[in-house]
């Protein structure tokens, strides 16, 4: 790591002074901002260490009747919060097939929404990329793409975002609560993170120096929990990024669908919420067939970027799965592997 | 730059001197404190091998800035034993020969602690094998692992029965 | 998990410790953290030495800022080819067939990536790690070679530890012309790296010319050779202590260049050194398993029986050294077949120099093999298990020698039964559980070369009837420091607890090389002739005091039991060391055993361990994920001297041959020669969870000729077989035959 000046603020607002300057990362839970530094991708001349500042690490009801939760919040804790599991199980299920157990009990809800890709060419600091050395290149394309994106992506970047909390929350339409310089906003987790563009070294909407502080599920999040599910394709079992995922949510009134929320993981540089799909199951009987044809939508415009076509149907066959078991509905509990289509309740159709 | 962190470690409250603030936790263990039963098997947590109790909870020493840790209790696999007397996860796993090699098994070992005071994993052999899916073995002892993690948990609880009646 | 304490039982006898499933003798240190391994040793005056890796597998350093990385507070001195310690030798030069070249900083030459270009000392592991980022390489590059399809192929001299590159027996090209049938098919393996948990480490101390050594080695004798060698020093001014290793797996066969370089730098500084890997830097300079693209053609007649094997394997070297994955091996001793034929070629690629892996050539011939194998059954109509079983090989096929033994019929029955085999449709795609996932079946046979090399070892008997014994054996996780403590007791035979055991440093015997499976075989008799020695020595002065009970006893013999000799003839008639050695006036009675392999058994018998495994898979038809939710493993491989340890090597290695089914593979940039998975979070080996169900069943099996204990070796041979038990039993769900491993959902799809 390069040397780095390490402050700890007490206060939000010590902590934008501090984050204002040039060169300052925030730190928090440290599990992707410490790897990013030590492999030589992430080189901050100064750490903000907003572990201790007060307020950011509680869960609570927000004012318009929805869910608050503190910046700070470590993943673990959110997930294994019952109440949470039980009005958002697929934001739970979510957490619980990322990372590991380690992993989970350090990383921070906010450091999730800023964690970097995991693209190999971006970990490498000789390596071209447009994202970490603006104007570069980007060795991806034409190198091992094999997991790259395969929606959204420009010729100055494929990388994808590797986070499967944000799928669901970008599903459930969660809010992103941030202080800054120029004072507080909100944004949609949706539109939080950006697609590359010619720009691809601007991540997130945040301007220089701007924190997360909180996110927040809106009132109608929970009114999906009797069906939503988070599916994720692994090439192992466990502790793996996913090759593609998905989160769906139903709300089901006699039947038929009232409405439905799905995006998809791995498949882009953000999490892909797929609104056409969800416009078109609105009033549809929920079966293999609605299914099938809301995931053809929400992959539509999909071209591989590299050695990576088998993703896109992919994509579509775990946009169906999410949706096959978000209809036949929520387990009791967090399935014993989280999100692995091993999973798999018996009674409920493997394919469309 | 040099800054002053308090650190409980494995009980004994400790002033810890840094004269550098890259220091890892796992690196201030191993290097500084020369407390070596917790290994380094990636650095960059992919591996588990460095698996510390950071108060209280399962973490990976590598990805823990010291400074950071200020004010932290910290517990590390050389806490474990009383003299010759092992705890019921360090005994369960000579019995079941949960490690061949021993380099991942101070991590496996506080793993296993981490795993059954989070409390999620039951008596299910699969959601043992998930929550110690962050610990990896190249020998292969996972069998040995999941099977000691399971009796250790069972003996645990019996102990806590006892105590409470 | 099935009790261990139910296995092997005819290897128990009364009073003997080799059969008895002890836990590990090191157990508790291990799980206390007490344990030391190399990087655990912090000695007074202590500097951090990291190395600075090439990003680039061709070319030349062109510059290295060595001011920016010194002007770091903390950096000490930047070691470079312009201010290393000269060596006494070349590094380049092969001064004996395992002396592999070495990258130590000889020049500015670069010839793979992940070559060391330069060693930054420093007070602080955090400056030394920031100064081999501040040296900014600077290169001339050169495009480099990296696959297969790069190069001209060529016929090495030799392949793995120095076979033939090309063997045949018959005409296997005739045989395959007239044959019934015939199966041709391509399988591809990509390199693969060993990846033990523990990162090669050193912490080197200089005192004088003399060198003290913390560094895990599989080889202690060779490796302080090897280090004399390049620095011509005296072999015994150099002392390793390797206690433990954590893994080995055949990449810490050989003393390696970043261990050499730990070395220098504490030469340079005078002062001792720790110099550990960083993961990534495990993908250069401390060896790999080759990939491989192995070409299998088989033949059988009208019945299934084979006629004809031709295994052509392509693989490759480094630019500059030679090591040739001998995958063809395992065609020469599995199946009978009149002709057989294995070449093998090679071609050089910009990457470092391939290296022994855990069960090098027969892991990557064996899932080849395998799959053709069960291509062949399906062909022919036959169960798989079957199909073996009818090209079953009474003798060794290449040879024609007979086996020294072989269980393997055992082994399929055995296995076969537990796992419940007989059930199984022919054809695949046939079964399904409850939830609708695909479930496949698959079985592969399993076979290792059982062998010996050369060792020595001490014993000693001390006045109060305990006994020490001694031989540099290393315990990388096998369990030498169990299972050798409890030949060393009977050796002497005393029970275990009055034997101290010594091992894992170079100032006792030489115990040869902890590698090939031969370990336990080959220390183990050196340890038995050892103990032996002592009771001869202690027999004959029984026999010839007349104040002993067993005076005269000269031609009925003696026998030593618990701590006494008896009289043969009459067991009630003993003596116990302890009066023997006292009444004698010794203090102790030492005594030497020495092992090597016995030419003439050599000459006579093929000798090989061998296997069946049984694998199930589920794969979700629709995603192509694959999960191995069933192993069963029935194993033969003589005396097993501890079965609780032999268990969980064979766990082991049937969980390697999961994942060189389904998981490992590294990715290689083709332009830059660059490993872009260098690491343990994208180049997947198994997890927890990868493994719900893993059997090994220990097959009984007594050999009279591979040595006097009857011990082949377990290290390696649960690899072979599972690999391709799995690859077909994904067939067998699927109806989809993968040949390029591993196996990868999208290769489902």
């Amino acid at each position: 790591m390069k040397p780095f000046e390490y402050l700890r603020p007490g206060s939000i607002a010590e902590a934008l002074a501090a984050g204002a300057a040039p060169g300052a990362a925030y730190l928090a839970g440290g599990t992707n901002l410490l790897d990013l530094m030590k492999g030589g991708a992430s080189l901050p001349d100064r750490l903000v260490d907003i572990t201790r500042l007060p307020g950011l690490d509680r869960v609570e009801p927000a004012a318009d009747g929805g869910l608050r939760i503190g910046a700070l919040v470590r993943n673990a804790t959110l997930a294994h919060d019952p109440g949470f599991a039980r009005a958002y199980p697929a934001v739970a299920e979510a957490l619980l097939s990322g990372a590991s157990a380690q992993l989970r009990n350090a990383a921070t809800v906010g450091g999730n929404l800023v964690q970097r890709t995991r693209c190999a060419y971006f970990y490498d600091p000789t390596s071209a990329c447009n994202k970490r050395r603006p104007g570069s290149g980007c060795d991806a394309r034409g190198g091992e793409n094999r997991l790259h994106a395969v929606l959204g992506w420009s010729e100055h970047c494929i990388a994808t975002h590797p986070s499967d909390f944000c799928v669901a929350l970008a599903a459930l339409g969660a809010v992103v609560e941030i202080a800054g310089p120029a004072g507080p906003r909100e944004v949609l987790l949706e539109d939080f993170h950006r697609l590359p563009g010619d720009a691809p070294e601007r991540e997130t909407v945040l301007e220089p120096g701007e924190l997360v502080t909180a996110l927040r599920l809106p009132p109608d999040a929970a009114g999906f929990a009797a069906h939503a599910r988070y599916i994720k394709l692994r090439e192992r079992t466990s502790y793996a990024f996913a090759v593609v995922s998905a989160a769906a949510a139903l709300r089901l009134e006699g039947g038929v669908i009232a409405e439905a929320r799905l995006a998809l993981g791995a498949v882009a540089l953000k999490p892909w919420r797929a609104h056409g799909a969800e416009r078109l199951l609105v009033g549809r009987t929920p079966g293999p067939e609605a299914f099938r044809q809301a995931a053809e939508l929400a992959l539509e415009g999909a071209t591989p970027s590299g050695d990576n076509g088998f993703k896109i149907e992919l994509a579509r066959r775990i946009a169906t799965r999410a949706l096959l078991l978000a209809a036949a509905g929520t387990p009791e509990r967090v399935p014993a592997l989280p999100a692995s289509p091993f999973s798999h309740p018996v009674g409920v159709p493997l394919h469309a | 730059m040099s800054l002053s962190i308090a650190l409980n470690v494995n009980g004994v409250p400790r002033q810890v001197e840094l004269d550098d603030p890259r220091v890892t936790l796992l690196d201030l263990l191993r290097e500084r404190l020369h407390l070596t039963g917790t290994k380094k098997g990636c650095d960059r947590g992919q591996c588990g091998a460095c698996t510390v109790l950071l108060d209280g909870r399962r973490i990976n020493a590598c990805l823990a800035l010291a400074a950071s840790c200020d004010g932290a209790a910290v517990q590390t696999i050389e806490s474990l034993a009383d003299g010759p007397a092992l705890h019921p996860v360090q005994a369960a796993f000579i019995a079941h020969d949960a490690f061949q090699c021993g380099y991942c098994t101070p991590g496996q070992i506080m793993s296993a602690i981490g795993l059954i005071q989070e409390a999620q994993a039951g008596d299910d052999p699969e959601r043992v094998r998930e929550a110690m899916s962050g610990n990896i073995c190249r020998c292969g002892a996972y069998a040995g692992i999941t099977a000691a993690v399971l009796e250790a948990q069972a003996r645990l609880e019996n102990a806590q029965r006892e105590e409470a009646a | 998990m099935p009790d261990s304490a139910n296995m092997a039982p005819m290897q128990r006898r009364h009073g003997s410790s080799i059969g008895q499933p002890l836990t590990r003798q090191d157990g508790f240190l291990k799980v206390t953290g007490t344990a030391r391994y190399a990087a655990d040793n912090n000695p007074p005056g202590l500097l951090h030495a990291v190395l600075a890796t090439s990003r680039v597998a061709r070319g030349r350093v062109a510059a290295l800022d060595v001011a920016a990385a010194l002007a770091h507070p903390g950096v000490v001195e930047v070691m470079t080819p312009a201010n290393r310690p000269p060596l006494a030798i070349d590094p380049d030069e092969r001064t004996s067939p395992f002396a592999f070249k070495l990258d130590v900083l000889q020049n500015d030459r670069i010839r793979y990536a992940g070559q060391p270009i330069a060693v930054v000392i420093a007070e602080t592991l955090e400056a030394a790690t920031d100064g081999t980022r501040l040296l900014a390489p600077r290169y001339e590059t050169e495009a480099p070679q990296v696959s297969l399809e790069d190069g001209e192929p060529f016929t090495p001299p030799v392949v793995g530890p120095g076979y033939p590159a090309e063997e045949q027996k018959g005409d296997a090209e005739a045989a395959l012309a007239a044959a019934a049938r015939h199966v041709e098919a391509r399988y591809e393996t990509p390199s693969q790296y060993h990846n033990a948990m523990e990162p090669h480490g050193i912490v080197a101390s200089w005192d004088g010319d003399r060198l003290t050594l913390d560094t895990p080695t599989q080889g202690l004798a060779i490796a302080q050779m090897r280090a004399a060698e390049l620095l011509g020093i005296p072999a015994e001014h150099i002392h390793i202590r390797s206690p433990f290793l954590g893994g080995g797996f055949g990449s810490k066969g050989l003393l390696a260049g970043p261990q050499m370089l730990g070395i220098l730098a504490a030469r340079l500084v005078g002062r001792p050194v720790k110099l550990v890997l960083q993961r990534p830097q495990m993908y250069g300079p401390v060896g790999h398993r080759a990939a491989t693209r192995q070409t299998l053609r088989l033949g059988v007649d009208e019945n299934g029986a084979l006629q004809a094997i031709d295994h052509h394997v392509l693989t490759h070297s480094s630019r500059f050294d030679d090591f040739f994955e001998p995958a063809a091996g395992v065609s020469h001793t599995l199946y009978a077949s009149p002709a057989i034929r294995t070449r093998h070629e090679a071609v050089r690629l910009d990457v470092g120099t391939p290296m022994f892996m855990r069960a090098p050539g027969e892991a990557s011939g064996s899932i080849a093999l395998e799959s053709a194998i069960d291509e062949m059954a399906w062909a022919c109509g036959m169960d798989p298990l079957a199909f073996r079983l009818k090209n079953y090989a009474e003798v060794e096929p290449i040879s024609g020698k007979p086996f020294s033994s072989k269980a393997l019929r055992d082994c399929y029955a055995q296995g076969a039964e537990r796992f419940g085999w007989a059930t199984r449709p022919l054809a695949p795609r046939q079964m399904r559980d409850e939830a609708g996932f695909l479930v496949g079946w698959g079985v592969g046979t399993a076979t290792f070369p059982a062998l010996m090399f050369q060792a020595q070892a001490r014993a000693v008997l001390r006045q109060d009837g305990s006994g020490v014994v001694e031989t540099g054996a290393h315990d990388m996780g096998q369990g030498a420091w169990t299972a050798l403590a409890q030949i060393a007791a009977d050796g002497l035979a005393l029970p275990l607890e009055r034997v101290e055991f010594h091992a894992g440093d170079s100032r006792l015997p030489d115990a040869g090389i902890a590698g090939g499976s031969g370990h336990t075989a080959t220390a183990g008799m050196a340890i038995h002739g050892a103990g032996a020695d002592v009771v001869a020595k202690l027999a004959a002065l029984a026999m010839d005091d007349e104040r002993s009970p067993l005076f005269g006893a000269h031609n009925a013999g003696v026998v030593a039991r618990g701590g006494r000799l008896h009289r043969r003839d009459d067991e009630s008639r003993s003596d116990s060391y302890e009066d023997i050695l006292q009444r004698a006036g010794l203090a102790e009675i030492e005594g030497r055993g020495s092992s090597a392999s016995d030419p003439a058994a050599q000459a006579a018998y093929a000798m090989h361990a061998h296997g069946a495994v049984f694998a199930e898979v589920k794969v979700d038809p629709e995603l192509g994920q694959v999960r191995v939710t069933r192993m069963v493993g029935a194993f033969a491989a003589g005396t097993i001297i501890n079965p609780r340890m032999v268990q969980s090597q064979y766990y082991g290695g049937m969980i390697w041959g999961l994942s060189f089914a389904l998981l490992e593979g590294a990715a290689m940039d083709h332009r830059s020669g660059r490993v872009m998975n260098g690491d343990l979070a994208e180049y997947h080996v198994p997890v927890n969870a990868d493994v719900p169900s893993v059997e090994a069943i220990l097959v009984e099996e007594r050999d009279p000729h591979v040595n006097a204990l009857g011990i082949k070796g377990v290290g390696e041979i649960g690899i072979t077989g599972s690999a391709g038990a799995i690859a077909n039993a994904v067939w067998h769900a699927t109806g989809r035959r993968v040949r390029r491993f591993p196996v990868s959902l999208d290769q489902l799809l």
